[in-house]
């Protein structure tokens, strides 16, 4: 088995881990770390197979994405004094 | 050698990962993380990547966890469940997952062909990202100018 099939079969298990992370856990900073972590499964497979520019717009984006999602949670938090992810079923439009 | 350092940084950051997501404190969950970060930004010089592998660090452990952590400490997170609390989530999420990696793992290893040797040196990069994809580049720059103006549209206390 060449290398490059261990990174994929890594960042195959840094992904899944994520996406369960995301399904079990209930405070949403730690969904949004999760997130993150997901992210890097893919940076690490993109790397892995040499595409080393999409990593950089992948990081950009994942910036982006928490700054944004933490001023809306630390919004949340400051309305409903709880970062619970089932208190967000209660936002209207 | 460089086999060795792999199994080192695969295992420390499957570990660390997996107690990002299992432990209780929200700190230690940061924590975890930023190791994991380290281990993958090791990953990064082995394969070859040492700039991209400084940025990494330098964007996660050094920006982005910082933001996370003070973003936790801001907050009294000690009435919060960590957990879902119905058994049958824990199933569909077992189920979700294993569908998941099954599908994407066929799909993956079919198309899966002898790596591309490509140039990952910092000379080829900048290149790359000033010819090639200077109007993604110019994008993001805008995508940053918005986030920029909506964090601090919902930062402000009304």
């Amino acid at each position: 088995m060449n290398p490059e099939f261990h990174y994929l079969i890594l960042g195959c298990i840094l992904f899944s881990i994520g996406v369960l992370g995301v399904l079990i856990r209930r405070n949403v900073i730690i969904v949004l770390m999760c997130v993150e972590l997901m992210l890097n499964a893919v940076n690490l497979i993109l790397v892995s197979v040499c595409e080393p520019i999409f990593v950089f717009f992948i990081m950009m984006v994942a910036a982006v994405e928490v700054s944004v999602g933490l001023a809306l949670i630390a919004r949340i938090y400051r309305k409903f004094g709880t970062t619970d992810i089932s208190t967000f079923g209660q936002l209207k439009g | 050698m460089s086999i060795t350092f792999f199994w080192i940084f695969s295992v420390i950051a499957v570990i660390s990962a997996l107690s990002v997501i299992l432990t209780r404190n929200p700190i230690y969950s940061v924590l975890s993380l930023i190791v994991c970060f380290f281990c993958i930004a090791g990953h990064y010089l082995l394969m070859g990547a040492p700039f991209l592998s400084a940025v990494h660090i330098i964007v996660y452990a050094g920006a982005i966890m910082v933001l996370f952590l003070f973003v936790i400490m801001l907050m009294n997170l000690k009435d919060v469940p960590e957990f879902v609390s119905q058994w049958w989530h824990y199933i569909l999420a077992g189920v979700a997952v294993s569908a998941l990696v099954f599908g994407v793992s066929c799909q993956l290893f079919q198309s899966y062909g002898p790596r591309v040797i490509g140039d990952m040196s910092l000379k080829a990069l900048s290149h790359a990202l000033f010819t090639t994809y200077a109007v993604p580049f110019e994008l993001s720059a805008i995508l940053f100018l918005s986030a920029v103006i909506g964090v601090v549209y919902l930062g402000k206390t009304e």
